[in-house]
């Protein structure tokens, strides 16, 4: 008993200093950013100290404008994603079941993935102006892809011995599809979903920089024109924030979901990659 | 991977089928289109030919896939020699993965504003936004795949006291390679999205200018083109990496499936 209570003090031990490095490293971040504007290395114009930079933050947590652009932020990215999700997950599904319409879709698919998502900038700038529409049609397009792939993979990998088994012993399409299907396809559908979400981010921020429907990136070029650099440094670190906070929560959310299956059990890293 | 039909020409009519049929239907319900936003698919084509073969290609597409061809491998390069020392220690690493971690979450567009304030509005500027976007996927991969190298291999590499030059060139990458190619590919469409953005947002020439130029005037069959144009060639690059993947990867591929076959 007492070695076991020991190896875990010892692992807790080392985990807490792998921690404590971590917070030096960001530290050590925040004193560069301090003292290379200050020392003239980078002109202050260009770069506030970052002292000035968490100041300006503080005060712009305050303003309603801050909290308006980034709801608008999440707002665009959480529909999107949503809608990526179900829509790549369904038609994934769908294909992916049938095996004529995997070979007929295949070339189609690896046709339109490639394409990037910003070629229908001026086209959703026509049909919508800088509305959150504009802003959907680029994060869906984007993201659509990111499940669609994963989820025809997992479908792809259901063990075929369990199929046979389900279709002898009677199983109907749908029982199918929910006891044999989407167990196999879940630690893929997540890896699609954690790929998504990061590039629903981007896609969203994108859309706000090039076309300035609101939001977050729209407050970075706006700060950036009107000269208020510390502000849109502020603006900077919060986007950076909602990254951080997006890729922990799809993580998070991953393990959660796959708390039963044996990879997360076993903590094999990256299914699928 | 996938069982398709094996005689070549079935296989080339179940390749080509679908796309075919897109196309045509473009084609056929888009003919003699009144709608100003959405014009038949013969003028765009003939927009197309007319714009992206002459003059104009030198003057928007060169200077676009320069920016990025500099931007991808100058940060390509950068990320995988950073990313073996961090890989490599343990200290390193763990005092470096956090801030690693956090500047690969900013989204890349928001350096355009940043960027311009430090290099202007020149090439500089979105050469160097291509290059710190695109440097952490690379970067933590090449960190993960240098992490995660064989560690009886690496023994044995020891233990034979295998050169560093060596060790790197025969060990380090190849058993990274994988991981590198990963970050590499994340990396690509990054690049494309950033070379297009930061034109539009500010730039007298490259296919993002003449794509914002042609939606601004409504000239909008020259804007479908244009869009084509951007499809075709995120097409294309991806066809490039595949081949470059499949020629340096091709031994990892064929281990991996050797392996899930045994």
């Amino acid at each position: 008993m007492s070695a076991s209570t020991k190896n875990v003090r010892a692992r807790r031990s080392a985990r807490t200093i792998v921690w404590l490095q971590g917070l030096a490293g960001l530290v050590g971040f925040a004193a560069l950013l301090e003292i290379v504007p200050r020392t003239g290395l980078v002109s202050p114009l260009y770069l506030p100290p970052f002292s000035t930079i968490v100041v300006a933050l503080f005060k712009e947590i305050m303003t309603a404008e801050f909290w308006t652009a980034l709801s608008d932020t999440l707002e665009a990215w959480a529909i999107g994603l949503v809608i990526s999700v179900i829509a790549g997950t369904v038609i994934g599904i769908a294909i992916g079941s049938s095996n004529a319409l995997r070979t007929v879709t295949h070339s189609t698919i690896e046709f339109l993935r490639p394409i990037p998502s910003v070629a229908l900038i001026p086209l959703a700038v026509l049909l919508f102006g800088s509305q959150i529409q504009s802003t959907l049609i680029l994060v869906i397009y984007a993201s659509f892809w990111q499940v669609l792939i994963q989820v025809l993979y997992g479908v792809q990998d259901v063990d075929p011995v369990a199929r046979e088994t389900a279709r002898s012993y009677g199983l109907g399409a749908w029982a199918q599809i929910r006891y044999v299907v989407w167990p196999t396809t879940l630690p893929y559908l997540m890896t699609g979903i954690r790929l998504a979400a990061a590039v629903a981010l981007i896609l969203a921020i994108t859309s706000e920089v090039a076309i300035d429907t609101q939001g977050l990136g729209k407050e970075i070029s706006d700060t950036e024109s009107g000269g208020a650099v510390a502000i849109m440094y502020a603006y900077v670190i919060v986007a950076g924030i909602i990254g951080v906070i997006v890729n922990l929560g799809a993580r998070a959310l991953e393990r959660r979901v796959l708390a039963w299956h044996p990879s997360v059990r076993l903590d094999l890293a990256e299914a699928g990659g | 991977m996938i069982a398709m039909p094996t005689r070549p020409l079935r296989r080339a009519a179940v390749t080509l089928a679908l796309p075919v049929a897109l196309v045509a239907t473009w084609w056929f319900t888009s003919a003699g289109s009144q709608n100003f936003y959405f014009p038949s698919l013969q003028s765009i084509l003939q927009t197309f030919g007319k714009l992206w073969f002459s003059a104009n290609a030198l003057h928007d597409v060169v200077p676009s896939l320069l920016r990025l061809s500099v931007g991808y491998i100058a940060a390509a390069l950068l990320g995988i020699a950073i990313g073996i020392p961090v890989g490599a220690s343990r200290n390193l690493r763990n005092l470096l993965e956090p801030v690693l971690e956090f500047l690969r979450a900013i989204p890349p567009p928001v350096l355009i504003p940043v960027l311009i304030l430090f290099a202007g509005l020149g090439n500089e500027m979105k050469a160097l936004v291509i290059v710190l976007g695109c440097i952490w996927p690379v970067l933590l991969n090449t960190v993960a795949g240098v992490r995660s190298l064989d560690e009886v291999l690496a023994e044995v590499v020891r233990s034979y006291r295998i050169g560093a030059f060596a060790r790197l060139w025969h060990f380090v990458l190849p058993g990274a390679s994988p991981q590198i190619f990963t970050g590499l590919r994340q990396s690509l469409s990054i690049g494309i999205i950033l070379m297009v953005v930061s034109e539009m947002y500010a730039a007298s020439d490259g296919i993002g200018f003449a794509l914002v130029q042609y939606q601004r005037s409504f000239a909008i069959p020259e804007m479908w083109s244009g869009i084509i144009l951007l499809g075709i060639i995120g097409i294309v690059l991806s066809l490039i990496f595949r081949a470059i993947e499949a020629w340096l990867l091709g031994w990892y591929h064929g281990l991996r499936q050797s392996q899930r076959a045994a």
